[in-house]
């Protein structure tokens, strides 16, 4: 998959949640990209470089990595 | 059901909840207060002879045939024009009504042509049936006088004539497009003899009117006036069969009225809930495309997409096919197969494709075209709400005293509902339109908004919050219903916010270009009905009612503009009762329908994530499969995936994603790059172009099924001929499904409806036989709401308290530069439909025969560019040229086209920018640069010719 296209996908998830405080967008961008992307997605974009992410992306990301070690196996 | 017209009852039904009861010839009849001796008589079994009277319209009293006596009192009053009292003793056949009567029908006649044999409306004509009823036997005027015998005429319009010989002056054709339709285009012209029917100015014929040949005219005549061409071709219908309309979500009920296996005529059926006896253009008119010679009947197959169609029979295709698939699956995994579901077919049709793809293929990509239109609906109103439902019927706008409309274009693509809304308006509700553009609602006869917001495009939420600002701030929010209903915290955190003051209207101003003043007022009249949210003279609080379309859902903040609807609906108590509610307008036929069927990639049908093991739990015990837990991929993921290889094969049902879909070079980029691409439609559309196999489809009269409208209402879709493909859809997926040997048997839709509702809580209640019945259900139907649920949320929200959610106005990326400074955006217009694949093919065409541009003068004339010149239109995704069209009706800087042919391509131009909860694109905002041209591009030149290519049907080898 595109990986500058789910960067830009999650970024935009994460900005509209960043107006209800750091923690809680993370954890809603955490579990939007849980609900609605197909695993080749989710895989694509936790395997990759995200240091460029916008940072409640990138937290969101690293929470899904720490808990969603199925995903990537 | 042999072919009888329905029972007209000659004025319309009266509520009242005062009943009356009175004698009409000797009969006892009760009836409620209001109602018309007319009525009366009609609903008590008899039939008072009248010309000027017809129940979809108010009374007239001009043709003096429906007089009665009643007992005590003087005279002979006309009894459509006269209510019904209590203890009144009606006559309607006395010697003097007689003698009257006749005399009247005598004059009529002396002014008609009396070529009844061969005359279009021989045995279907009020005036035959009135002349026999009053005994007419003689005219003894002669009919050499002055008359109208001579008159021309009009054959204008495509599908109906209009013969002012045979016109009897009684009115009706007018009062329908006043009072039915709304629109006012035609007039009675002339006094006295001079009386003449006139569509729109001295110079005009039907056509160039402002006519939009609904046909409520047609239908209301009385003579052969006005006649639908089909009808005079074709001679009189000889059975009728009720189905349902396969056009927008409005859903309309039609009586197809047939010969033989040849349709004559498509009238509304007056029982229809969703359009009580009313159509528009596309349903009444446009059914041609069923027969036209571009249909493709037979199974085609090829290798590759530069050789020309093979024709195969349906096992070859459906081996080869069933082969393919089963090798692709074999090689890449069921995550590499895939398949769309159609907003036109069934719901039958619709959950058995998603069966197939979840079943069958193994894996969860499917996806629907509510991807592209409605998916942020889904999400906004299951967020706050707990369901994606809309929370009204259409019937609930008759209580509605303020009608907000937001990004949606009625009158041209829900016209039905929109005649609804303006008489609705036209009985005094105020009306508030929310759009870039000058829709026709904001000012057109007899209708006028009290604001018009015309927003810089991409600016919804901020609008929205604005809107919200001044309610919360000025006192205008109903405290009471949100700490009833809603949680309170999440309100007041919500309320804190819109507060804030950068986001009063007036600093929101410099974004969304709507003057704060008129902002504030629309807000106030929204919440407080322009009564200051005092109770009104029935002693109510006043109702708003919000209806929206796709100029809300397809922005990179779709979903977020949903949920600030719904936040709006909910601060101001305007959820759960007639008269108010949040009611998206959906765009196609059974939008509404593929959504509930499961159709999308995250959820089984009745909207249960693809993760809850409990739902999942049931269809692999129903089914004997086990299913992914995982959830698939949407549409746009599908191409970007079948770009990097990992997704192979797409089976597409009743879908054009090449025309509709935006950015059509990356759509043809995914496709070209799938092993396996499955066409199943009624034409070679522009998807097919990148097809291995064609499946040809049947058409909404070819099959047996259900389709749901925007307001849940679940309709019969009755078979009235045979496919000309051989098979309904469903039984083309089940023979697919089998051949790749799943083993299914469903010998008829019913059977399908009844795994619907065993599977799914919200149909649980829902069978044919209750269809059949019934007429309609409106869902959830089940244990709790046995007679389904035409109003959402009456004693609470379904997610228990309805949630606030903080909707922050993030702009969209694509931005306008000195590059490309003007805003696209897109829509469509009442004769069309979606990609036109069926009204291009009718004679629909006469009123749009391309898509044009619509740009503001100044704009025109910066550019160099007059009416009709050929224009350029170019954005970072890619470039077109179309005609322009200059017209105030879009403010400057904004310019605006439909997307009905493929010729222009208007998706070229679109980028995929989308919402950020479902990936919805952002089809409403394009960053646009318009210059002169002299032609077509380079693009729409090689498509044309690739096109035409990739639509070769090799020629059968001589025998």
């Amino acid at each position: 998959m595109d990986g500058a296209r789910l960067h830009q996908m999650a970024n935009q998830i994460a900005r509209n949640f960043a107006i209800q405080g750091e923690a809680a967008a993370i954890a809603a961008t955490a579990q939007h990209i849980r609900d609605f992307w197909d695993p080749r997605m989710k895989v694509a974009i936790l395997a990759g470089d995200c240091s460029a992410l916008d940072p409640i992306a990138r937290a969101a990301i690293d929470r899904l990595r720490s808990g969603n070690a199925v995903l990537l196996a | 059901m042999g072919y009888e017209p329905q029972v007209d009852f000659g004025t319309p039904e009266v509520r009242s909840d005062r009943r009356v009861s009175l004698t009409i010839d000797g009969r006892a009849v009760t009836v409620p207060a209001g109602t018309s001796i007319m009525r009366a008589a009609a609903e008590s079994g008899g039939k008072i002879p009248s010309l000027c009277a017809t129940d979809s319209v108010a009374a007239f009293g001009s043709c003096r045939m429906c007089l009665i006596e009643i007992d005590g009192r003087r005279g002979t009053p006309a009894s459509c024009t006269t209510p019904a009292e209590e203890g009144m003793v009606v006559h309607t056949q006395t010697p003097r009504l007689e003698k009257l009567r006749r005399g009247v029908m005598e004059l009529y006649i002396s002014d008609h042509p009396l070529d009844c044999l061969t005359c279009s409306a021989n045995n279907d004509c009020e005036l035959q049936d009135t002349a026999a009823q009053v005994g007419l036997r003689d005219v003894r005027y002669g009919y050499e006088g002055a008359n109208h015998l001579s008159l021309p005429a009009d054959s204008s319009n495509p599908y109906f004539d209009f013969d002012a010989s045979k016109c009897i002056a009684c009115s009706r054709c007018v009062r329908a497009c006043d009072e039915v339709q709304g629109t006012l285009a035609l007039a009675m012209e002339g006094r006295g003899f001079a009386s003449q029917i006139s569509a729109g100015q001295a110079n005009d014929d039907f056509l160039s009117s402002e006519c939009v040949s609904c046909g409520a005219c047609v239908q209301a005549c009385p003579t052969a006036t006005l006649q639908e061409k089909a009808v005079t071709q074709i001679g009189k219908p000889e059975r009728a069969v009720v189905t349902t309309c396969a056009y927008c979500g409005v859903g309309c009920t039609f009586r197809a009225e047939m010969r033989g296996e040849q349709l004559v005529r498509m009238v509304p059926w007056k029982d229809g809930k969703a359009n009580h006896g009313h159509s528009c253009v596309k349903g009444r008119f446009a059914w041609g495309y069923a027969q036209h010679e571009d249909r493709i009947t037979s199974p085609m197959i090829r290798d590759s997409v530069d050789e020309p169609w093979r024709e195969v029979s349906w096992d070859e295709a459906l081996a080869y096919t069933a082969g393919r698939l089963n090798e692709i699956k074999a090689r890449h995994g069921a995550r590499a197969l895939g398949g769309i579901t159609s907003s036109r077919c069934t719901n039958e049709e619709t959950f058995l494709v998603q069966k197939l793809v979840r079943a069958g293929f193994g894996s969860n990509n499917v996806d629907t075209c509510a991807r592209v239109c409605h998916s942020p609906t889904g999400y906004g109103l299951k967020t706050t709400f707990g369901t994606s439902a809309g929370t009204q019927d259409f019937d609930s706008v008759d209580d509605a005293d303020v009608i907000l409309v937001i990004g949606a274009n009625p009158t041209d693509a829900h016209p039905v509902f929109a005649s609804r809304m303006k008489r609705r308006i036209r009985q005094g509700a105020r009306l508030i339109v929310i759009d870039p553009r000058r829709i026709d609602l904001v000012r057109s006869p007899h209708i006028e908004a009290a604001y018009h917001l015309p927003l810089q495009p991409g600016t919804n939420v901020a609008v929205l919050t604005a809107m919200a600002h001044v309610i919360v701030t000025e006192g205008l929010a109903d405290e009471a219903f949100v700490r009833e209903r809603c949680d309170w915290d999440e309100y007041q955190d919500w309320a804190r916010f819109v507060s804030d003051l950068g986001h009063s209207p007036e600093v929101l101003q410099a974004v969304t270009c709507v003057p704060a003043q008129t902002l504030r007022e629309a807000a106030r009249l929204y919440a407080t009905g322009g009564n200051g949210g005092r109770a009104s003279a029935q002693g109510r609080k006043s109702n708003g009612a919000i209806y929206y379309g796709l100029g809300v859902t397809e922005h990179s903040q779709g979903s977020s503009t949903v949920m600030a609807i719904a936040n709006l609906a909910m601060a101001t108590g305007n959820i759960g009762r007639r008269g108010v509610g949040v009611n998206p307008l959906r765009g196609q036929n059974n939008v509404q329908g593929a959504c509930d069927m499961g159709s999308f990639p995250h959820e089984l049908s009745g909207y249960r994530h693809i993760s809850d093991d409990n739902a999942r739990a049931l269809f692999e015990k129903d089914w004997g499969v086990s299913l992914d837990s995982e959830p698939g991929l949407r549409i746009p993921n599908m191409l970007d995936a079948a770009l990097d290889g990992s997704f192979r094969a797409l089976y597409v049902q009743g879908e054009d994603i090449l025309q509709s879909d935006p950015n059509t070079h990356h759509v043809a980029a995914g496709l070209k790059a799938m092993e396996l691409v499955i066409v199943h439609d009624l034409f070679l559309n522009e998807t097919a172009s990148f097809a291995h196999v064609f499946l040809p489809g049947s058409t909404f009269l070819e099959k047996n099924g259900t389709f749901t409208n925007a307001e849940r209402r679940i309709q019969m879709v009755r078979k009235v001929m045979e496919p000309a493909n051989g098979m309904e859809d469903w039984q083309v997926t089940q023979a697919l499904a089998n051949a790749m040997g799943l083993g299914w048997s469903y010998t008829h839709p019913r059977e399908i409806m009844d795994e619907v509702a065993r599977l799914t809580p919200s149909f649980a209640g829902v069978s044919f036989a209750r269809l059949d019945a019934e007429g309609s259900l409106q869902w959830p139907v089940n244990e709790a709401n046995p007679s389904g649920s035409p109003i959402m949320h009456v004693d609470g929200f379904v997610r228990g308290r309805g949630k606030f959610v903080v909707t922050d106005y993030v702009p969209t990326d694509e931005k306008t530069g000195p590059r490309f400074p003007l805003l696209l955006t897109t829509g469509r217009i009442l004769s069309q439909y979606n990609v036109g694949a069926q009204t291009r093919r009718t004679e629909n065409v006469v009123w749009h025969e391309e898509d044009l541009l619509e740009m503001h003068p100044a704009d025109a004339e910066n550019r160099g560019l007059k009416q009709g010149d050929w224009a350029r239109l170019a954005s970072r995704t890619g470039e077109t040229t179309l005609r322009v069209l200059v017209t105030d009706k879009v403010a400057p800087g904004v310019v605006y086209t439909t997307f009905h042919h493929p010729a222009t391509q208007a998706n070229v131009v679109t980028t995929e920018f989308s919402d950020w909860a479902t990936n919805c694109p952002e089809y409403k905002v394009t960053a646009v640069q318009v210059m002169p041209s002299n032609g077509p591009t380079d693009w729409q030149e090689s498509y044309a010719s690739w096109s035409e290519k990739s639509r070769r049907i090799a020629v059968a080898a001589a025998e």
